[in-house]
């Protein structure tokens, strides 16, 4: 495969190394470190859902059980059950299985568009640039909730709409700051000897360039996952977002507020969880931050 | 600086007319979805474009673009399908009650938000500083409906104060639009004071304060006469742009507490597909979103000298 392989067998683990000392870094800041703690709570959860013993999701037993209440196979109920009888416990953990796997897959496909968008602006300028802004202004001049709303509203309620939606609203971000950083990048003396070997424009937008611009997008990703996690969730809460019945947070509370004082307990847990996971991304880009501003 | 505003001004009716051409283009390609939403869904094929035609929305597209954006000029946006009202009829009074819920989460956000982020950034690192900029950071972490979730719990279930719905089916009533208030006002105004933190601590870490103690002048008029005139500039901008943001929160927390506003009349419509509510709806909101965006940049300009002669 490679005719040098002791420098690709040394590569890889540096690389590995290289991205642990950078999560390692985050020791130095306390806030940042209660953040990744939390938000690995929650990817644990959503990993082990399946492992976890809980009751099953779906599964109708007696309704509005109050927290801590009896199950009728003897079993506890911690938090209780919703208005058909679903627990709720297993219904949150299950939640956050499905909120983040389709965050996920949001953020890579809205990243993978507006890394794109922002390296060929950045770097082309002129006409591309124009045209890629003037696309990526117009779409940020929408508020983003009635953008949101637009969309799915016009493409129906689905997964693979929430993220054609979630593309469109925050790929324009991830556009301008690929964009300020290339262009600051492309002025450097590597570009230049890249361009003077002969290389490709796309093999030094892509490889020469793209890899210097990554350190602001580490701490941004974790701000905009966390937006992400509340847009499909909000979504959801709308009505607007992954459809019923399988567990999901904002589909939950919806359910929930319609039921008044008794259904307290069914739209506390999720608003708790959400917020939960939302905090610790927002105290873990705090962290990296501060890092990144320290260096 | 004529210029400057003029290109703004330029550039904001560009945006407008682009969005104007999508939201038509939209509309386009969702007639006959429009149709069926109208009609019922055991409605034929014919039927639906029997439908189109008699409203007159098979006419060629460009005559039509330009009637509409002529009637919107006019203030006229249209027939709402689901109402079966003019959209007119319904956005006024849906817009009145949005900015009324505004009106309020303003006045109380800028004095509390401002207050509490120069107290914070006075001094930075001290305790007075950590509590008020942790409580900021929580305040903005809770997604609206989340918070909205716990207010409720708190006022209306345990408590009894407040109602839980904010309908206002018997006219006005100002308990009910307490928690919606609130809502909105712990969320953008715990931005507002990070920001305002942010600025004010700058300022204080810069020469001329050092200055200004240094030669003892009293600490009480070293902050109200040197620090905040410059560490206000940066919050301006930043309430100017939770107008944009507003109109984001304004939906879920209309929605969380069914208060008749605009949010709720967009989201029912976009629900249904009634396509001039949402076309209204949409107009309204990207007009507001970029007025606040041309007012942001030109209060800036004013407030900061440095930026009007470069």
């Amino acid at each position: 495969m490679s005719d040098n392989p002791t420098a690709t067998a040394s590569a890889r683990p540096s690389r590995i190394m290289g991205f642990l000392r950078s999560i390692a870094l985050l020791r130095e800041s306390w806030f940042g470190m209660i953040g990744a703690a939390i938000v690995l709570f929650w990817v644990l959860m959503a990993i082990l859902a399946p492992l976890l013993p809980l009751y099953d999701p779906l599964d109708a037993s007696v309704r509005l059980v109050p927290p801590g209440g009896e199950a009728f196979d003897g079993g506890t109920h911690w938090l209780g059950t919703d208005n058909r009888g679903r627990d709720v416990l297993s219904r949150v953990i299950w939640g956050s299985q499905r909120v983040m796997v389709w965050a996920m897959l949001a953020i890579l496909c809205a990243y993978a568009v507006g890394i794109t968008m922002g390296v060929l602006a950045g770097y082309l300028g002129g006409l591309v640039d124009d045209v890629v802004s003037f696309f990526a202004n117009i779409l940020l001049s929408f508020p983003v909730l009635v953008l949101y709303v637009l969309i799915i509203a016009f493409l129906g309620a689905s997964g693979v709409n929430i993220v054609i939606a979630v593309t469109f609203t925050t790929a324009p971000i991830v556009m301008r700051i690929v964009r300020g950083l290339i262009m600051d990048l492309r002025t450097r003396d590597y570009v230049a000897a890249a361009q003077t070997r002969g290389e490709s424009s796309l093999y030094i937008m892509f490889v020469e360039l793209l890899p210097n611009a990554r350190g602001p997008l580490i701490v941004d990703v974790c701000l905009r996952f966390g937006y992400t996690v509340v847009a499909i969730a909000t979504l959801s809460f709308l009505g607007l977002g992954l459809p019923p019945p399988e567990p999901d947070w904002g589909m939950m509370i919806n359910e929930a507020v319609e039921l008044g004082a008794h259904a307290g307990h069914v739209m506390l847990a999720p608003a708790a969880a959400l917020s939960s996971l939302i905090l610790g991304f927002n105290m873990m880009a705090d962290g990296l931050r501060e890092i990144s501003l320290r260096d | 600086m004529l210029i400057f505003i003029a290109r703004r001004l330029g550039q904001m009716l560009l945006i407008m007319i682009v969005v104007t051409i999508i939201l038509f283009t939209i509309f386009e390609f969702n007639k006959m979805n429009v149709a069926g939403q109208v009609l019922g869904p055991y409605t034929t094929e014919e039927q639906r474009q029997l439908w189109l035609e008699q409203q007159g929305y098979m006419e060629p597209a460009v005559g039509r673009y330009f009637e509409w954006v002529w009637g919107v000029l006019q203030g006229d946006f249209g027939y709402s399908h689901q109402l079966r009202v003019p959209v007119n009829e319904v956005l006024w009074d849906r817009l009145r009650m949005t900015a009324i819920l505004g009106f309020w989460l303003f006045a109380l956000m800028i004095p509390l938000a401002l207050l509490f982020g120069v107290l914070s950034g006075i001094k930075e690192g001290s305790l007075r500083d950590r509590v008020i900029s942790i409580g900021a950071v929580g305040t903005t972490s809770v997604p609206e409906f989340a918070s909205a979730t716990f207010l409720t719990a708190i006022f209306v279930f345990w408590l009894g104060w407040l109602p839980g719905t904010s309908g206002m089916y018997d006219g006005w009533d100002t308990r009910q639009i307490i928690l919606p208030v609130l809502v909105l006002l712990l969320y953008g105004g715990g931005y507002v004071v990070r920001m305002t933190r942010a600025s004010m601590a700058e300022v204080m870490n810069s020469q001329y304060i050092r200055t200004a103690i240094l030669k003892g002048l009293p600490y009480r008029k070293v902050i109200l006469k040197h620090a905040l005139r410059n560490a206000l500039i940066a919050p301006f901008t930043v309430i100017m742009l939770q107008l944009n943001y507003l109109l984001s929160g304004v939906i879920v927390v209309e929605v969380f507490f069914a208060y008749r506003g605009f949010g709720t009349l967009l989201l029912d419509a976009a629900l249904f597909g009634d396509i001039f509510v949402i076309q209204a709806c949409t107009l309204v909101a990207v007009f507001v979103a970029v007025l606040s965006y041309f007012l942001s940049d030109i209060g800036y300009m004013f407030l900061n000298p440095r930026i009007r002669v470069s």
